[in-house]
């Protein structure tokens, strides 16, 4: 492509736009008809139940996967129509925490925050180090510099997961079930974490998770995957909808099943 | 009281009720009630079902499956189902297992298609897993050019511990290996040309053999076996933790940073175990000749060097650096090609090694072929 190149950060308004993206396993169609925004500071859930594709969406939405039919755009760029170059440039405004931290295990915590410092900036080895504690530190992993991931716990390691993810001050972070594994103490902080970071740097957060205390303490707006119809039934303020919705499986949701008959 | 009883009673409106009395638990259950199933699912004049519990003690899930049972002919059968005798407990749970609680439609994925779909499913799948091989050697293709001009990202320590891993801490097992392999060509010589009194060829043989080829194969087949395992483990559970798709949402090229430098460690490190298992392997000869032929170790030691050239040596070589190349390749794609699974790792682990030893015979075989061609 011959156009001129626009500058990711200038458009106003929308970080990521997504237009009737249909995701699928070969043959087998997961979602179709997705189409929603999220805006520049959102924290934007990706809401359903397990095993919807909730995982998957974040998977087209941080460039791994490449959707069946559709578009997503960054600021205005088509990620699939974009040259490799420039779907590089897209990827290092990302960060994106996995479900497990998926820390590179043959590395030390240090090492893992490293990796991208050393690769995409000029800093010199001292000023990497540095930085590499202060992002630890940031977490709550202060000292912990030389431990491998394998010396550390389930929580321990999806925070320096974070850390990691916040390596290249990203305009977008993604998370992929933040509060899975985590004692309710732990996730509550990385949720105040969460607001925290989006509020102090601006950064865009877009979160897949089904935790209901999550959903309602940090989004700001969401998406509702619905399985059985295989499309979004729902996207906005996840405390409006809680209110507005007229969509039975969104309330029962958003309701922990409250208004569905039980024993 | 240990016993359990099943009583069965018809009223005249056509109501069965059923006594269950005593203990109600898996593997002491009454032998009637197959004959009770057998005498519902008949069909006959019971428009009810009822229940009377009293003298019920215990119950586990012993009493749930045979209710099941029940429940499900009743249903089949039109007949009404009245709980209310039953204890409030087992109410609750089948009604929990009730049909109408369960997922509808739910179907293991599709009937089994029809043997040529399947014969054809078969063939586009082997055409697609050939697409992805050559796709990974284009790829690995790149990055090499990539390392030529000196832009490839990895990490040194990366090559260097792998350098380790398939070079210095293979040396027992390749030691072993080759020495036995000496031996054996060594005494299948000499069986042969004893009877002719040419014992002293033996040299000749297991000199040639090792340099040429052997050498080479049975540290290939040692390295398949021990690093194309361990590389595709490695990279399957590095696929299975997402550590994979870390790198890549990091702009890391997965083959640049773990392929290419155990590909280069392999690459480095095949020949210089072949020079060494060459050594073993005449020293496995010598061993035999010495011992058994009474051959003298310096009459051995010179008929090797008279049979041996720089071409065997050379060919040998050049066997081990493309099984370095085979091997590291097999073990990687296996391993960048895992599925998110511990069962997938192990299989990764397993295809791994038979991809690695099956193409190593076979370029064994070109080689040999070309090099017969070509009278080298």
């Amino acid at each position: 492509m011959s156009e001129p190149v626009q500058v990711p950060t200038s458009a106003a308004g929308s970080a990521i736009e997504v237009r009737d993206l249909e995701m699928s396993y070969g043959s087998f169609v997961l979602m179709r008809d997705l189409t929603f925004t999220i805006r520049q500071g959102d924290i934007f859930i990706i809401m359903g139940g397990s095993g919807c594709g909730k995982s998957t969406l974040l998977k087209h939405l941080v460039g791994l996967k490449q959707p069946a039919r559709g578009q997503i755009s960054y600021a205005g760029i088509s990620y699939w129509e974009a040259e490799p170059k420039e779907q590089e440039l897209l990827k290092r405004r990302f960060g994106v925490l996995f479900q497990s931290g998926a820390l590179w295990s043959s590395m030390t915590l240090a090492e893992n925050i490293a990796m991208p410092l050393e690769q995409y900036t000029s800093l010199t080895p001292s000023q990497v180090r540095e930085l590499a504690s202060f992002k630890l530190s940031l977490v709550g992993l202060g000292g912990f510099e030389d431990f491998y991931p394998s010396e550390i716990s389930g929580g321990m390691m999806k925070r320096a997961g974070l850390a990691r993810a916040m390596a290249l001050d990203p305009d977008i972070l993604f998370f992929d079930e933040p509060s899975a594994g985590l004692d309710p103490i732990s996730a509550r902080l990385l949720d105040d974490l969460i607001i925290e970071l989006s509020k102090s740097l601006g950064t865009t957060v877009v979160v897949v998770t089904h935790e209901l205390a999550s959903i309602f303490a940090i989004g700001t707006n969401s998406v509702f995957l619905d399985p059985d119809l295989k499309t979004m039934t729902a996207t906005g303020d996840p405390k409006r909808l809680l209110k507005e919705s007229s969509d039975p499986k969104v309330i029962n949701f958003l309701t922990r099943g409250k208004s569905a008959q039980h024993l | 009281m240990s016993t359990h009883e099943l009583t069965a009673e018809t009223s005249p409106d056509g109501t069965l009720i059923l006594t269950l009395q005593g203990a109600w638990k898996l593997g002491t259950l009454p032998p009637e009630q197959d004959a009770l199933l057998a005498g519902i699912a008949a069909g006959g004049t019971i428009q009810r079902l009822g229940f009377t519990t009293a003298g019920l003690e215990q119950w586990d899930s012993g009493l749930l499956i045979f209710l099941a049972q029940l429940f499900d002919i009743c249903r089949r059968n039109g007949i009404a189902i009245d709980q209310s005798g039953l204890p409030d407990g087992v109410c609750k749970l089948m009604k929990l297992a009730a049909p109408e609680n369960q997922r509808t439609g739910v179907t293991h994925g599709e009937q089994r298609p029809p043997f040529l779909e399947r014969v054809a499913d078969a063939a586009i799948d082997q055409l697609k897993g050939f697409r992805e091989m050559l796709a990974f050697i284009g790829d690995l293709t790149l990055t090499f050019g990539k390392l030529l001009r000196g832009k490839a990202v990895f990490r040194r320590l990366d090559l260097i511990t792998t350098i380790q891993e398939t070079g210095a801490q293979a040396l027992p097992i390749v030691s072993l290996i080759s020495l036995l392999v000496g031996m054996i060509l060594a005494f299948v010589a000499a069986i042969q040309l004893e009877l002719f009194g040419a014992q002293i060829y033996v040299a000749d043989v297991v000199g040639i053999g090792m340099v040429r080829v052997m050498g080479a194969i049975m540290t290939g087949i040692v390295m398949a076996g021990r690093t194309g395992a361990a590389f595709a483990a490695q990279l399957g559970t590095m696929q299975v933790n997402e550590e994979i798709d870390a790198l890549e949402t990091l702009g890391f090229s997965p083959v640049e940073f773990l392929v290419l430098p155990r590909m280069l460690a392999l690459m480095l490190m095949m020949p210089l175990l072949c020079i060494y298992a060459d050594l073993m392997g005449v020293l496995g000869g010598m061993i035999v000749g010495v011992g058994m032929l009474d051959i003298g170790i310096m009459e051995y030691i010179n008929e090797s060097k008279a049979a041996l050239n720089l071409t065997h040596f050379l060919v040998g070589l050049l066997h081990s650096f493309v099984f370095g190349i085979l091997v590291a390749i097999s073990g990687c794609l296996r391993g960048i090609q895992c599925q998110r699974s511990a069962s997938a790792v192990g299989y990764a682990a397993t295809s791994a090694v038979v991809t690695g030893i099956v193409s190593i015979i076979v370029a064994t075989a070109i080689i040999t072929l070309s090099c017969q061609v070509l009278g080298i």
